[in-house]
């Protein structure tokens, strides 16, 4: 995971509920892992049908295709598991969406990425959004060792990010290595639980033995 | 004496129920702690793990960065379904712009000794689709998949959630999973919806009234009456949607349609295993007295056939009411939402919804594509013919119910009707692979989002009951059942 510590950027504000995560990118820029995400990043607002650049788009504006941090609406990152979603904003260069409340989902995918999912009361994001349509400054920092969101004016905002979470955040944790450290304990749950509920356990015969899986390798390679 | 105990019952009896009251969710979290992490965070087992191609490439790879291998084989199951062709006849290579991640599943499963349905399996499906009819998905486990509809397992009475491709890796490697301990919230849906009305109508009824964000942050119980008097099959739609209210996961109690649904199923346990498991899975019923966080009633008898006329599930009514002006809402933030709604879908406020022309009518999806909602349109379907301006699509939801139906003889009142009868998959639900709605165009879809772009870019969609597809398939324009027999 990508540490956050401190960041310094250009805020867009999309003032919108409910932005689902079909929204921040459709599933035609999904199918590969090749490409660059950050292309397909709100793709059916920011291009027309011919992929031209939807000019009035916020993000097709200057400065905000420097954009670091959106503030949004509420139940930002609704909808699709996708991880795109996380990755496509961060390839673009967000990281940290500002938002009154997020998708189950989306923000736990956001935090094992290293985007930083600041939960706000409506009326302090309402705030953020106002200023945002006002000034000609439109930056933000948001400061996560000491949580707080400046504004350029000196106003602060203070946020609160779950403990482990933070930390995980501002060390760039490894969370399967993190988990792997209890790996007896889950190797005795499973124990535990081959006698209390074995039928967990009673899976029939693999049709595909190992044999025809390495075949099925040998005949890709 | 007699004074003493009646002083010290009462008192004990609400201790006692206190401590020992629990939800149907609260049991299953609780067989499940692996450890307290900290404050309500906690690492649970997951005793299956469904894996698809989409979601499954970047977390394969990440084990593989890390010089990690799978930690549990043998509760890992692996599915083609969403970026597959479903052209009649396909191969894995039909639609190429799938070959990555088609190929790149079998290579990890190869890898990992993992068990994989292909394409050509007489198993395949859509991955929540095949996990309830194979018997994978059993009471009382826990289950997640990378996929944000793996709450239609809950109609099986697990614990079933979606889970992002990070959480797929860490699954992978460690056959467990950290988590916030959610609310739990109750659906009870009391009464009895009327003819025509399916449990689509009823899901889609519950997301307009509560709204897209009521279920965050919980897992709902559905109960009541007329969940108890639902098959499996509409169970499993409505725990589907779960996630189109924001909830984490939906799931309804087992009983005996669960089990009656499961005995024999290829991967449910058998014999005496089975036996044992049913006595243990009759337990799990949340209490008589089990409190929730939140409770929801919903009156059946209310229900008319829904289609959505908006950008979001809760942007739905029946088609007898007339769509909302955005000039009488106060809200400004929902005022423009509709307005955009409207200019997207090329809708005009205070015209009805029924009499719009569709162009195509998608009957498929995880939602809506399992055997009894072939059944239902094909009731419609029957001697009657696709309009001419509208392409019909039926997309089985597994090879099982494929094969089921045509066995009934289904496929052919689909195809002597005009509709394609094609192989089994995602589909237009998502349009990753080769079945889109073209740009403006208009469909009606048995599926779960009518989100903008869902079904390809531009693509206008209004969500409904396989019936009301079907119904509207034939008529050419928006209908429900009894629209169209009238
Ligand atoms: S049918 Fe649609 S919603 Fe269901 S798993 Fe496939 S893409 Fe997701």
């Amino acid at each position: 995971m990508e540490k956050f510590t401190k960041l310094d950027g250009v805020a867009a504000s999309f003032p919108i509920p409910n932005i689902n995560t079909d929204a921040v990118i459709p599933a035609s820029y999904q199918r590969t892992l090749k490409d660059d995400p950050g292309k397909g990043l709100f793709a059916g607002w920011r291009y027309d049908l011919d992929g031209k650049e939807v000019p009035d788009f916020i993000l097709n504006r200057e400065p905000f295709r420097q954009s670091r941090i959106i503030v949004a609406g509420e139940n930002f990152g609704c909808g699709s598991s996708r991880e795109f979603a996380v990755w496509a904003l961060m390839r673009f260069g967000i990281r940290c969406v500002i938002a009154p409340s997020f998708g189950d989902i989306f923000y736990e995918n956001a935090f094992k990425n290293g985007l930083l999912p600041i939960i706000l009361s409506p009326s302090q994001v309402d705030r953020l959004h106002d200023h945002l349509a006002k000034t000609n400054n439109p930056s933000l920092t948001v400061d996560l060792e000491k949580q707080i969101i400046e504004l350029p004016n000196g106003e602060s905002v203070p946020f609160t990010v779950p403990p482990s979470r933070r930390t995980a955040l501002l060390e760039g944790l490894d969370e399967i290595g993190q988990t792997l450290r209890f790996g007896d304990e889950i190797t005795d749950f499973q124990r535990n639980q081959k006698v209390t509920a074995p039928w967990v356990y009673a899976r029939p015969q693999y049709s595909r033995s190992a044999k025809e899986n390495a075949d099925a390798r040998a005949s890709i390679a | 004496m007699l004074r003493k105990r009646s002083f010290v019952k009462p008192v004990k009896k609400i201790s006692m129920e206190q401590n020992t009251s629990q939800t149907f969710f609260d049991k299953i979290w609780d067989s499940h702690v692996i450890r307290h992490i900290e404050d309500d965070v906690y690492l649970l087992h997951v005793d299956r793990h469904m894996v698809h191609e989409c979601t499954s490439g970047a977390a394969f790879a990440a084990l593989k960065r890390s010089d990690r291998r799978v930690h549990s084989a043998d509760l890992t199951y692996s599915v083609v379904d969403h970026i597959l062709s479903t052209a009649p006849g396909r191969t894995g290579e039909t639609f190429p712009g799938g070959r990555e991640f088609v190929s790149l599943l079998r290579k990890n499963c190869a890898e990992h000794d993992l068990e994989l349905i292909d394409f050509d399996d007489p198993r395949q499906g859509i991955v929540h689709v095949i996990a309830p009819e194979l018997g994978i998905a059993l009471p009382g486990t826990t289950l997640v998949c990378g996929d944000s509809h793996t709450s239609t397992c809950g109609g099986m009475g697990c614990w079933a959630w979606g889970i992002g491709t990070s959480e797929v890796a860490h699954v992978l490697a460690t056959q467990s999973i950290l988590q916030r301990r959610p609310k739990r919230m109750r659906v009870n849906f009391h009464g009895k919806a009327g003819e025509g009305v399916y449990a689509k109508d009823m899901i889609l009824h519950l997301i307009g009234q509560v709204g897209v964000a009521a279920g965050q942050g919980h897992t709902v119980e559905y109960a009541g009456s007329a969940i108890r008097g639902l098959g499996i099959e509409g169970r499993l739609t409505i725990c589907n949607m779960s996630i189109e209210f924001g909830a984490k996961a939906g799931f309804v109690a087992p009983d005996d349609v669960t089990f009656e649904y499961l005995a024999g199923k290829p991967y449910a346990p058998q014999g005496q295993l089975w036996d044992q498991a049913v006595s243990h899975w009759r337990t799990l019923c949340s209490d008589a007295d089990a409190a929730f966080d939140r409770e929801v009633d919903i009156d059946c008898s209310t229900i008319r056939p829904q289609v959505t006329w908006g950008t979001s599930p809760e942007d739905v009514s029946s088609l007898d009411q007339p769509l909302p002006d955005p000039a009488d809402i106060a809200d400004p933030v929902r005022r423009r939402a509709i307005e955009e709604a409207f200019s997207y879908l090329g809708l005009e406020p205070g015209k009805p919804l029924a009499g719009l022309p569709v162009d195509v009518a998608f009957i498929g999806s995880c939602t809506n594509s399992r055997l009894s909602d072939l059944e239902a349109a094909a009731r419609v379907v029957k001697g009657r013919r696709v309009a001419a301006n509208v392409r019909g699509l039926v997309v089985p939801g597994s090879a099982e119910v494929r094969n089921a139906a045509q066995a009934m003889g289904l496929d052919k009142i689909f195809t002597d009707a005009g509709f394609e009868w094609r192989e089994a998959g995602c589909s237009m639900c998502v349009a990753i692979n080769d079945d889109f709605v073209d740009p403006g165009k208009r469909c009606i879809s048995s599926s779960n989002r009518n989100f903008e772009g869902r079904q390809g870019p531009k693509s206008r969609t209004h969500l409904a009951s396989p019936a009301t597809v079907a119904a509207t398939a034939v008529a050419g324009v928006i209908t429900d059942e009894c629209g169209l027999l009238s």
